[in-house]
């Protein structure tokens, strides 16, 4: 059986193009980096072999590709929700900083509540500020068409700054750095693997990728979202109040932004610092594209992107080769998953020939 | 024998797996008007897509004037001498008609724009075929009759010998159609061949020499008009035998159900207004609205819904005033509505039947508890719209574009019209939808006013409206112009009440 054949058969399995493609995305992508490390002057295989063990080498380098993908979760599900809904929500970066902002203010403020109580209160509270925050630019665009392009960049721009404002003036403990208090110990996500870092919050990411995907294909409000996001007219013609739907998209999809600050909080750091996101909610974006919009998706693309980013460290340490060059890799993934051209040209260079994607 | 102007041999192009022209053989003789027949998505415009151009074919072959080209660009086309008028015009509004004519092939004198010999060409043409245009007006301030007179005037610039008319009257009122019809003898009569599309049974008749009829992307023949008849024509499109009209039984009708009055809406998109609006429609009648498109046809069926505010008036259903009724309070009071741009408004195309056959109703108590839909519930109900309203294509995990034309609106209908709507706003019903569908939504529509229930019926299609309307209103610029029983307007008089001149009908 020639390739082609294989393909089509594949292609036509429902559902399964769109993973290929993502697949394919990924392999050219390895590929170009791998012919970018020979060029530079370094052992191709030897650093994919050490990104690899870097990544699943051992249960704690397990642990660290999926604490590493926890915030891109969060994150790249609250882009795909606006997607869905025709929304592009560029601002998750600033709604996971009032996210985790307010994640600490509760639980420091109220140290003497029990974890049952203290826990879930905490998370509550960062979602709802990451809701809160994503509803100002739904509002704006459904009362006065503002682009929620614009305003959720410049409200980013406030987040980030609006918070460490609040810190450096209110909630700052002593020291060079700006930061909260460390939050109450029972305040803190329980371990999940014992000796590593990984926390409970990877479950709860999961069950937010599932009652996503479980709101998105089962209940009348998933139908609205995706109905106003797939054709406001038709959507409109049908009844849906589509701007109060737009309002609540954005406020769902700040609230999932804002757990992934929540999280951070509570997982990893311990407390809020300022700045203290290397840009989850921009690799949100990516995360989303890669993942196609659909929460799973969101679920594997995120962990691509956490063992990419945990198997950097290892790959930096056994060769010389500068982590940034995986930059370049997560970039050529994004670059091949957005412009499926690219993978055609690749394809009919390497002799598949036309018609694989006839369909395009 | 003279040679043919164009052969297309064998031709066959795909989409992907949906094969659009299936090794057609098409030969179009010099000087004659050749009619492609056929229902929409039979492949008549992506055949004449390939001719022009536009879209590369898999198989088969060209040849023009007994020559064998190879057609890969428009402007190769052009260079062959065919010009193609689209449906869709693409004019720049911005511009005047002359402007618009050369573009492209404007000519020069010492590398600079000469306008005059430009518009000196532009007269002589025009006046050759009595093609009557102001070369010096703006695309925008012009009709739209005139806007494909320049469409024509242009590939007549490029000196185009075959013209290809996409569809061209599906813009025009009854006297435009006319008039273009003379021009397209003119054009014949001066040698120049022309390929006329459409799905119309009627204009096919007047004005071809020769019909080809396509279905499902295959010629099923090439007829002389003269040996040919309407219910030939109609029998080779579907496949089967047609009822051209559909028979209406007289009726008593009873209470009002719809009662507009002052209805005034104003668009500013358009800049249309819609100025004191009044009419009703009792139990078990159908009121047909007349007009050319663009008179206020979508502005009424979007202020009825509540997708457009009216500026004033009042709308009851039932003697309730549901003015301030939000879209799906209307949707809910009893009104269905078959939307006249049914991509646009009607479907989710992405979404699957099921979806679709709940837009609207996915809150109501049928089709989900507490906010989470019963999917069992909206399946069962799925098939058995599929089944009753005969959708076809359904096999598998469908969407909704991936249905024809025909069952698109089929499954719409079967939407809106299952919901037991007092009232049942149909926009354009047929609209690009084939012979055999139409007969059914004829059909479906007038058991619907036999049961009792109101219809109002906005179509661009003047057979449709005296074949299905109990009583007919006329709308010009936003306002009624004219009302009667439908018997009492001859075709004439509606087309001049339609071009805007006020009959001797009451108001």
């Amino acid at each position: 059986m020639n390739p082609k054949s294989i393909w089509q058969r594949l292609k036509n399995l429902s559902g399964l193009s769109e993973l290929l493609y993502s697949l394919l995305a990924i392999v050219f992508a390895l590929l170009i980096g791998a012919i970018l490390i020979y060029l530079s002057g370094h052992d191709a295989l030897g650093a994919y072999y050490h990104l690899f063990v870097g990544a699943f080498g051992s249960t704690y380098n397990i642990a660290q590709t999926l604490l590493k993908s926890i915030p891109l979760i969060f994150t790249g599900l609250a882009v795909a929700i606006g997607f869905q809904s025709g929304l592009f929500n560029i601002g998750a970066e600033g709604q996971l900083y009032w996210g985790a902002l307010i994640t600490a203010i509760i639980a420091i403020s109220l140290p003497n509540l029990s974890g049952f109580v203290l826990v879930p209160l905490a998370l509550m509270g960062g979602s709802l500020a990451g809701a809160i925050w994503a509803a100002i630019p739904g509002y704006l665009k459904s009362r006065t068409g503002a682009h929620e392009v614009i305003t959720t960049i410049m409200l980013n721009y406030i987040a980030t700054l609006g918070t460490t404002f609040l810190v450096k003036n209110f909630f700052k403990t002593q020291g060079p750095v700006d930061q909260t208090k460390t939050i109450p110990t029972q305040a803190r996500l329980p371990k999940l693997i014992p000796n590593t870092r990984l926390t409970w919050a990877l479950i709860l990411g999961i069950a937010v990728v599932l009652a996503t995907k479980f709101l998105l294909s089962s209940t009348s409000l998933g139908f609205d979202l995706k109905a106003v996001g797939k054709n406001l007219s038709a959507a409109q013609y049908g009844g849906i109040p589509a701007r109060n739907v737009m309002v609540l998209t954005m406020a769902i999809s700040g609230a999932v932004a804002g757990l992934a600050g929540s999280t951070i909080v509570m997982g990893v750091l311990g407390r809020f610092i300022t700045n203290f996101s290397p840009g989850y909610g921009f690799t949100g974006i990516a995360v989303a594209v890669l993942g196609r919009n659909r929460p799973i998706g969101v679920l594997g693309a995120a962990l691509l992107f956490g063992a990419l980013e945990a198997g950097k460290v290892s790959m930096q340490l056994f060769t010389e080769i500068p982590g940034d060059l995986l930059t370049v890799v997560q970039g050529l993934v994004i670059l091949f998953v957005a412009a499926p051209s690219f993978i055609r040209l690749f394809s009919t260079l390497l002799g598949r020939g036309k018609g694989l994607f006839a369909n395009e | 024998m003279t040679e043919n102007a164009v052969d297309m041999a064998n031709i066959t192009k795909k989409f992907g797996e949906t094969v659009a022209n299936d090794s057609v053989n098409l030969g179009v003789k010099q000087g004659e008007i050749h009619c492609i027949l056929g229902e929409n998505g039979a492949g008549k415009t992506t055949l004449m897509n390939v001719l022009f151009g536009l879209y590369g074919h898999d198989q088969g072959s060209i040849s023009i004037k007994g020559r064998k080209v190879d057609i890969g660009e428009p402007s190769e086309a052009i260079d062959l001498g065919i010009g193609m008028i689209h449906q869709n015009f693409m004019l720049v509004d911005r511009l005047t008609v002359t402007e618009n004519i050369m573009a492209g092939a404007e000519p020069s004198k010492r590398g600079l724009l000469d306008e005059k010999k430009a518009r000196k060409e532009v007269e002589e043409i025009s006046a050759r075929y009595g093609l009557h245009v102001d070369p010096g007006a703006k695309v925008e301030s012009i009709s739209v009759g005139d806007q494909q007179r320049v469409e024509i005037l242009k590939a007549l610039y490029r000196e185009a010998e075959i013209l290809i008319l996409d569809e061209p009257t599906a813009v025009l009122t009854p006297q435009e159609v006319e008039e273009l019809f003379e021009i397209m003898r003119e054009l014949r009569d001066d040698g120049k061949t022309l390929v006329f599309i459409t799905h119309k049974l009627k204009e096919t008749m007047a004005i071809s020499d020769r019909i080809t009829i396509l279905r499902d992307g295959k010629n099923v023949g090439t007829v002389s008009t003269e040996e040919t008849s309407p219910e030939e024509l109609a029998q080779m499109m579907v496949g089967r035998d047609v009822v051209l009209r559909v028979e209406k039984n007289e009726k008593e009708t009873g209470n009002s159900v719809l009662e507009v009055e002052d209805m005034n809406l104003h668009n500013p998109e358009n800049n249309l207004t819609l100025k004191d609006l009044s009419f009703e429609i009792e139990a078990g009648e159908i009121l047909g609205v007349a007009g050319v498109e663009g008179n206020g046809q979508l502005e009424l069926e979007e202020g009825i819904m509540g997708l457009r505010d009216l500026t004033g008036g009042t709308i009851r259903l039932n003697e309730r005033d549901i003015s301030n009724f939000s879209t799906r309070e209307r949707r809910g009071a009893g009104i269905a509505h078959i939307p006249s741009d049914r991509l646009r408004r009607g479907l989710v195309t992405e979404f699957g039947l099921d979806w679709n056959m709940i837009l609207g109703s996915e809150w109501s108590e049928k089709f989900s508890r507490k906010g989470f839909l019963k999917q069992g519930e909206i399946n069962t109900y799925t098939r058995d719209v599929v089944e009753q309203f005969d959708i076809r294509g359904t096999k598998g995990e469908v969407t909704a574009g991936s249905l024809s034309g025909g069952n698109q609106q089929k499954l719409i209908l079967g939407r809106e019209l299952t919901r037991d709507p007092d009232l049942i706003l149909a926009a354009q019903p047929t609209r690009g939808v084939d012979v055999g569908a139409i007969e059914y939504i004829h059909k479906k529509l007038l058991s619907m006013r036999d049961e009792g229930r109101a219809i109002l019926l906005i179509s661009a299609e003047l057979e449709e409206l005296k074949t299905l309307s109990d009583r007919m209103i006329v709308i010009y610029e936003g306002e009624i112009v004219a009302r009667d029983k439908t018997g009492e307007f001859s075709e004439e008089e509606l087309g001049l009440l339609m071009a805007g001149k006020r009959g001797d009908n009451e108001l």
